[in-house]
């Protein structure tokens, strides 16, 4: 492994070590993607083959059918304590993105992951989210407190450094915990590749389209690509100056549609 | 495992870009991603649609700046995180706030960088926040330093106004012990000298931003000598680890280590992991490891691994340097907490020396108290004894941050241990202290007639201490507590231990039998009585002395007098 790698990876286990010794009831939001399943891949280093939290899937019912099958076969074949949540009420009502994209995240993602925190009392939720995915990302602590409403004051973080990370809050607030925060789309797949981590095949080409992101499947468009191989993937992501959530529809609702979603609790 | 020959020898270098607000950092940042095509075309239309939008020329610094505030307002709030590569090797560049304002973003971007680039507007010159970054910097550890000296258009290129800000940064850092690492002129919103050297000034002989980059060195992983702070200690199956991550030096298989506090000895016989081809025989600094020893001792997080021969300091006191991120004023005796590598605990600022004025470096007298964005030399004491170092021996357990509340309000760096003055007191837990005399003998000296004490050799006693309960004149229950009048402190005693010293402010009665300083039982039996006694006591004088005794306190409780004589010793 490179070097840089392998310091991505040493700093993430630390990260996810930190969190588990500091924080009460502890979940990993597994979104079924590259980026989270690299996360369980990092969970099982830290804690030496064991996973000491639960796996929670936000589940819009919208979701790529495939990903739901993969989400059940993988978490049965490692063993993972799984928790699937659902804004039920809200898809009884009718919630759809019709309805407005911004809207139907809001509730469907936003909100029913602010229903399972509250129900489990996580203090910790830890989150695949990097840097390099989109601006407001970018600012983003390791370790992150959401307040009253799950509200992410942006313009106000506490100060971070020399790896002493926000570990007391007031009851009723939770940490988003981001372990991969300093990685990018790139390292993910070069990580992917060395390490041989099984990843859901929706990435890979087929009839020369393929998912860079995944997401819901009416709010998720595929890109032209032949590759067909992690391999390819990582050729084709070194030629590209095309942003990886372009085909993420949610955010070209507006330019500042991911601050605004996130300010409110959004992963 | 596949390694890519190409990347094998690449290293990723982290980079902080620095300055007083508005010198130009987020455009030397931006324009040095356009011009080397190393921003996403989708990003660059969106900035395009938002400059056209607010009618402005195409914004660089907004390639960075991505909060809608920050582009409104045309300044960075917080600190951004940017890849970039050249041909020689990657960077994470650490774009940071400039803003007074925003002085702890600019820490928390600054703090694990490897190199700083100190931006300076040529027509503007060295102002406070330039020099205020600088001495920041120093403290955070970052000693590889580089000036750009931006918007030479400005003065016209002119080689006299470049001459004169590098000159001044360079006697600024050599007074703070560091050396100007190189200077370059820039003109980043033209991208003069950014990724191609400028015809405008051809006096210029040294490199383009991009060269310079490439000219910093990247910093060795730290070899100052095997430090390696438990995180936790796992058994999630028949196997107990010792997990942490290494901040300095190395350790491999057989290697004798010590465990502090309490100087625990033993010897690694294991490095574990997960998947078979991760087990391996050494690891060194920045790897998260998990160590299996001979010995089963008691660990927890917070204690210090390192080789027998370089332990690390265990104190509760030091004196140390700290930069002050608070909105509230620093303040002796309060209470903060301190969290040093992974130890956790109660600190007070005993004494505040003097403060630094980042300006001018001059020592400054202390008003009592610091500041937000404030240097100063302060002492502090620790509730505990932590493992600890000198900043300057080793950097990851030589740095602490404070904490009021919930909030992190400063950061540090050791500056010296002094030798801990003598304790007269009994019990201490930090700069709790109480006099005790509890386990001093008293028998009646037959020939003299007369009531004579003898002390026992080992009058200190520290949180999780055995006591004496049995003596051969005295015989104390296995629970109880101390409450020292003299002192207004209270010791937990439990099980023969201490479990606790607190104040009285911090200490509640707990229905256990009350023990004076002296060992005399005292006749409170409810929360009332309590409370009745300690106001009593602390109203004493000299004349109710007597009446008092007699009222609350009971000497035959736990004690009585032996007849005893030369050959009484305990
Ligand atoms: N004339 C001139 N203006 C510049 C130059 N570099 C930056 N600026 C302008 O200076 C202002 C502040 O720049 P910005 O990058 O936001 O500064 P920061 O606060 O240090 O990040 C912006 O309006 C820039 O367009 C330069 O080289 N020449």
């Amino acid at each position: 492994m490179t070097s840089h790698l392998k310091a991505l990876e040493a700093y993430s286990v630390f990260i996810l070590r930190e969190a588990y010794a500091k924080l009460g009831r502890l979940g990993l939001l597994w979104s079924i993607g590259k980026d989270s399943t690299v996360l369980l891949w990092l969970a099982k280093k830290a804690f030496f083959g064991h996973c000491p939290f639960p796996f929670i899937h936000v589940d819009t019912n919208f979701k790529i059918p495939e990903m739901i099958a993969y989400r059940d076969k993988t978490a049965r074949e490692l063993g993972l304590e799984m928790i699937v949540h659902q804004n039920v009420k809200a898809l009884e009502e009718g919630m759809n993105p019709q309805m407005g994209r911004l809207t139907c995240c809001k509730a469907l993602k936003t909100e029913a992951l602010s229903q399972l925190t509250a129900k489990y009392g996580f203090e910790g939720l830890i989150v695949g989210v990097r840097r390099d995915e989109e601006g407001s990302r970018s600012k983003e602590r390791i370790f992150s407190e959401r307040g009253e409403a799950d509200f992410w004051d942006y313009a106000n973080q506490p100060p971070e450094l020399w790896g002493q990370f926000k570990t007391d809050f007031p009851k009723g607030h939770h940490i988003r915990v981001h372990p991969l925060l300093q990685w990018n789309e790139i390292d993910i797949w070069r990580y992917i590749e060395e390490e041989r981590v099984p990843v859901i095949d929706l990435y890979f080409s087929k009839n020369g389209y393929r998912y860079r992101s995944l997401g819901c499947e009416p709010c998720t468009g595929k890109i032209k690509s032949e590759a067909l191989t992690v391999r390819e993937i990582i050729n084709e992501l070194e030629n590209t100056t095309v942003s990886e959530r372009a085909g993420r529809a949610q955010d070209q609702e507006d330019a500042y549609a991911m601050q605004k979603l996130r300010r409110d609790g959004y992963m | 495992m596949t390694e890519n020959a190409n990347d094998l020898g690449r290293n990723t270098l982290k980079l902080v870009v620095v300055g007083h607000v508005d010198h130009g950092k987020s455009t030397v940042i931006g324009r040095l991603l356009y011009d080397t095509d190393s921003v996403n075309q989708g990003l660059v239309e969106k900035v395009r649609a938002i400059s056209a939008e607010t009618g402005q020329p195409f914004e660089f610094a907004f390639l960075l700046d991505a909060f809608e505030e920050e582009r409104k307002q045309g300044i960075t709030i917080d600190t951004t995180q940017l890849r970039f590569k050249t041909k020689a090797r990657d960077y994470v560049i650490i774009d940071a706030p400039g803003h007074k304002e925003f002085l702890k973003n600019m820490i928390s971007g600054a703090s694990d960088a490897e190199a700083a680039f100190l931006v300076v507007d040529a027509g503007r010159g060295v102002e406070e926040q330039s020099r205020r970054h600088a001495h920041t910097l120093s403290l955070l550890g970052v000693e590889q330093i580089a000036l750009i000296v931006n918007k030479m258009d400005l003065v016209s290129y002119d080689e006299k106004v470049y001459n004169q800000i590098t000159k001044g940064i360079q006697d600024y850092l050599l007074s703070l012990g560091l050396r100007l690492t190189l200077s370059i002129p820039l003109a980043a919103l033209l991208g003069d000298n950014v990724a191609s050297p400028s015809k405008n000034f051809p006096w210029h002989k040294g490199p383009t931003l991009l060269e310079a980059l490439d000219a910093l060195t990247k910093e060795a992983a730290d070899d100052s000598g095997l430090r390696l702070p438990l995180q936790d200690v796992y058994k999630f199956d028949d196997r107990r680890i010792l997990a942490g991550r290494i901040e300095s030096g190395q350790v491999k298989v057989g290697d004798r280590i010590v465990i502090n506090p309490g100087h625990k000895l033993t010897t690694v016989v294991s490095l574990a992991a997960w998947l078979e081809r991760d087990i391996k025989e050494a690891a060194k600094a920045g790897e998260s490891v998990g160590l299996i020893v001979e010995d089963e001792y008691y660990n927890r997080r917070g204690e210090v691994i390192s080789l027998v021969e370089s332990p690390p300091i265990v104190s509760d006191r030091f004196k140390a340097s700290i930069f002050w991120m608070g909105k509230k004023p620093l303040i002796p005796k309060r209470r903060y907490k301190l969290k040093l590598a992974t130890s956790e605990t109660e600190a007070e600022i005993t004494e505040i020396n003097h403060l630094i004025d980042s300006d001018t470096l001059a020592e400054k007298p202390s008003p009592g108290q610091v500041g937000l964005n404030e240097v100063a030399a302060v002492e502090i004491a620790l509730n505990r004894p932590i493992p600890l170092d000198l900043f300057v021996n080793h950097k990851a357990t030589g740095r602490f941050v404070l904490q009021d509340g919930y909030d992190v309000v400063g950061g540090g760096i050791v500056a010296s241990v002094e030798e801990r003055p003598p304790v007269h007191a009994g019990f201490a837990k930090g700069v709790i202290t109480a006099r005790c005399e509890l386990f001093e003998e008293y028998f009646y000296h037959l020939s003299e007639s007369m009531v004579n004490k003898i002390k026992p050799p080992k009058p200190h006693y520290a949180v999780g201490d055995k006591v004496p309960l049995r003596g051969r004149s005295f015989l104390y229950p296995d629970s109880f507590d101390i409450v020292v009048f003299r002192d207004l402190v209270a010791i937990k005693i439990r099980q023969g231990e201490v479990a606790d010293i607190v104040t009285f402010n911090d200490y509640a009665y707990a229905g256990l039998p009350l023990i004076n300083g002296r060992g005399f039982g005292v006749l409170v039996h409810s929360e009332a009585e309590w409370l009745k006694a300690q106001e009593e006591f602390a109203a004493m004088t000299p004349e109710n002395e007597g009446v008092l005794a007699g009222r609350w306190l009971d000497f035959n409780a736990y004690r009585h007098i032996p007849i005893g004589g030369d050959d009484f010793s305990v």
